[in-house]
């Protein structure tokens, strides 16, 4: 691999023959979505994804396809990304050509016929279906007592960035991506930009790290990029084990061409000669997505030899790792794509030194190398125009439990999480009175309670408040939520997680999850809290990475905000807890041996 | 049965244009997808194809908890327990599938045919609480729809129409 700095070539030759490349893609992706947006028939697209299937669109896809081409070819019909906007699904939209696109929410199989010949017989024939809920596009007759699709409460207050494509292009159709001016920051890149100047747009636009740590991307990628080694890898990070988060497979499921640009980018700008995306298995739709993208890329020269004519080759693969939550680890992630145990190293040496199979090697996250081909495409200033000073760009998501729009938003940092709660959430579910505390950036991250509700989504802003961001995910707990037994969910996961190598966080765990047991079961004996103190310091000290570093901030983070409800836990004051009213939960027996 | 280990081993690269990178661990999951399992044979056979010891294989099988070592029921069964699974009810329908299946812990019903697993996330947590038949999501689940859902399950089974 040499970049185009290193070795002078014919650029004006070079240039045409990208160019070409590139245009044909184009030309060819935009006549295949035109075709579908203004063509003869009604477009039929159906939301999916991990959420879309739970919700049942697996069945309202079969029940669509009997009316496509492969059944009586009345409509075309698409399976595509997440909408994000989750109490919807399963979502089935149409499109019909020279009018307007018409929005169903929570579709089931039965009403499929009646939804399609609405469209198919002439709408005007028809009155509005019943699931109809919201339209895009012009406004007209037929849809005026319907509300905007993009000015829904829920859509109005986000910035779609990673965003912009769900639910709106087939995953699996590399023409779509491309119809969308995918991979034209890749284009202008490789023809003509050095990997000096893709590298310093990346550090223009301020972009950090989406993983959970936040450290500065650019800066990440120049530890990597002045190293001469013939093998270098730059490593995706799709682990992503963290429950209440899915924003990471959202992407791969929803528009997996904007990761694999991303990935090829910054291969480019660091120079390096492999890419590794790593997903744990069993998650079949995101896997297939992202293997098929992969094979569509090589297909259309955009990975392998001389990408887009250029003298850029690049390699990309999918790896998967078995269960294991610390292979998320940036370490660990490399001990299990070279085929171990997933357990974290010493550092130093750093990734960028001696990385996987000792290599120089990057590690980004998902959403981090998704933001490259819009911060290539327009410029890392353009970027740094969203969100706040120290936090640029986009927060991607995911509001889930005792709330009244679940679902996967991107809001522009700087919102408050009131707002995203309020505006985008629709606040508290039904049945419930309040909000009564949050749980924030995975089970390594902490709680909140209503005072903080005013934080502003930033990083730093978030740190302050003892409950990272992290991956984006926010778990909503209404009134009835016992905080006591909602952090030993969390302890008794990351019990369950240790990959057990150093022993404060092995067994540090173990012993803070049968404090916490006892608690909930009315049973603390004197000095427990003291205990879960001392041990919980004892992990931060003693534990090489973050599972064990942070393992006792969700306890601190808990007595912090409802330190109270500790105390009267800890003095038997309450009834006891649990989900089965008698203090027990139940868990998993298997531990690592 | 070995003879099933080796072609799954070599099917990882054979007739595949662009190779992927073999390991112990790649190696495993194969198996796995092919024998729902890891036998003996297989932590043996896996050992001699990735020029590995006995002790590296078994200490890679034996870390990741998806990998088990007795054959699993026609069909597995996943309930999540993660935070918000469980702030929306989680327990109750594990306690509830527990029940159905007649088993108290992640194990195989007595008919042979159900195996249940708890789950850490199955990532669709908009829809909480979840439940997975082999991989394939379904959410809001209730104590009441689990009991369906498992019933359901059973009597498809019965007539031999799953897996």
């Amino acid at each position: 691999m040499v970049s185009r700095t290193e070795a002078p070539v014919d650029t004006y030759a070079v240039a045409m023959s990208q160019q070409t490349q590139y245009a044909l893609l184009r030309a060819e992706a935009i006549q295949r979505w035109e075709s579908l947006t203004n063509g003869e028939k009604p477009w039929v697209r159906v939301g999916y994804g991990a959420s879309g299937q739970a919700a049942g669109a697996d069945a309202v896809f079969e029940a669509l396809r009997a009316f496509g081409p492969e059944g009586s070819d009345q409509i075309n019909v698409s399976m595509v990304g997440a909408h994000g906007l989750m109490y919807l699904e399963p979502v089935v939209d149409v499109t019909v050509p020279g009018t307007n696109r018409v929005f169903h929410a929570n579709v089931t199989p039965a009403m499929v016929p009646d939804i399609v010949a609405h469209y198919v017989d002439g709408r005007e024939n028809h009155p509005l279906h019943e699931s109809a809920y919201a339209y895009s596009g012009p406004a007209d007759d037929y849809v005026s007592d319907l509300q905007n699709w993009d000015k829904l409460p829920a859509n109005a207050s986000q910035t779609k960035l990673l965003t912009a494509n769900f639910g709106n292009i087939d995953p699996n159709d590399i023409f779509h991506y491309i119809a969308n001016d995918g991979y034209s920051a890749l284009n202008k890149a490789v023809l003509s930009m050095s990997s000096e100047e893709v590298l310093e747009e990346v550090k223009t636009s301020g972009l950090r790290g989406r993983g959970g740590a936040a450290f500065p991307t650019g800066l990440k990628w120049s530890f990597l990029a002045p190293s001469k080694a013939p093998v270098k890898y730059v490593l995706c990070n799709c682990e992503e084990g963290d429950p209440g988060a899915f924003n990471d497979k959202g992407i791969l499921e929803s528009d997996p061409h904007r990761l694999i640009e991303g990935l090829i980018l910054n291969g480019f700008a660091t120079n390096s000669t492999h890419g590794v995306v790593f997903i744990r298995q069993g998650h079949e739709i995101p896997i297939e997505a992202t293997r098929n993208a992969i094979d569509q890329a090589y297909e259309h020269g955009l990975l392998g030899e001389n990408i887009l004519g250029s003298e850029f080759s690049f390699d990309m693969e999918v790896s998967l790792t078995g269960d294991s939550y610390v292979a998320g680890e940036e370490t660990a992630m490399m001990e299990a794509i070279e085929g171990k145990r997933s357990t974290p190293r010493y550092k130093p040496p750093f990734p960028a030194q001696a990385g996987l199979f000792q290599k120089p090697t990057n590690i980004n996250n998902v959403k981090t190398l998704s933001y490259v081909p819009d911060i290539v495409a327009a410029g890392g200033d353009e970027f740094k125009r969203i969100g706040t000073e120290s936090s640029s760009g986009t927060a991607l998501v995911c509001l889930t439990g005792h709330i009244k729009r679940p679902g996967m938003y991107e809001v522009a940092m700087g919102l408050t999480i009131r707002q995203v709660l309020e505006e985008i959430g629709g606040g508290v579910a039904d049945g419930s009175e309040r909000i009564k505390v949050l749980q924030t950036g995975g089970p390594l991250g902490g709680v909140m309670g209503e005072e903080a509700f005013d934080t502003e989504i930033d990083f730093d802003a978030m740190a302050k408040s003892g409950a990272i961001l992290g991956s984006g995910g926010i778990i909503v707990g209404d009134e009835s939520t016992d905080v006591v037994d909602l952090i030993r969910n969390l302890v008794a996961f990351n019990q369950f997680e240790s990959c057990g190598k150093c022993f404060p966080c092995r067994l540090g765990n173990t012993h803070m999850l049968d404090v916490l047991d006892r608690m909930c079961k009315n049973e603390a004996k004197p000095g427990d809290m003291q205990l879960l103190e001392t041990v919980g310091n004892n992990m931060k000290i003693g534990s090489l990475c973050g599972h064990g570093q942070l393992g006792y901030n969700p306890i601190s983070s808990a007595i912090n905000y409802f330190g109270d409800e500790f105390e009267k836990r800890f003095n038997g004051e309450l009834e006891k807890s649990g989900p089965f009213g008698d203090g027990s939960m139940i868990l998993p027996s298997r531990t690592r041996p | 049965m070995r003879e099933r280990i080796r072609g799954a081993l070599d099917a990882q690269t054979a007739g595949k244009d662009r190779a992927p990178s073999v390991t112990v661990l790649s190696s495993l999951l194969a198996v796995q997808d092919e024998l729902h399992y890891i036998p003996d044979e297989a932590i043996e056979e896996t050992a001699i194809f990735c020029d590995a010891t006995i002790n590296d294989v078994w200490s890679v099988a034996s870390f990741y908890t998806n990998f088990r070592f007795t054959p699993p029921g026609l069909t597995t069964v996943d309930v999540c327990w993660g935070p918000t699974c469980h702030l929306m009810g989680a327990q109750k329908v594990l306690d509830a599938v527990q029940d159905e299946l007649g088993v108290d812990s992640e194990e195989t019903s007595a008919d042979g045919k159900i195996t249940l697993r708890y789950s850490t996330c199955l990532g669709a947590c908009a829809q909480a609480p979840v439940i997975a038949r082999d991989h394939v999501l379904s959410g809001q689940a209730s104590p009441e729809s689990a009991r369906d859902y498992i019933s359901n399950l059973q009597q498809e089974l019965d007539n031999g129409i799953a897996h």
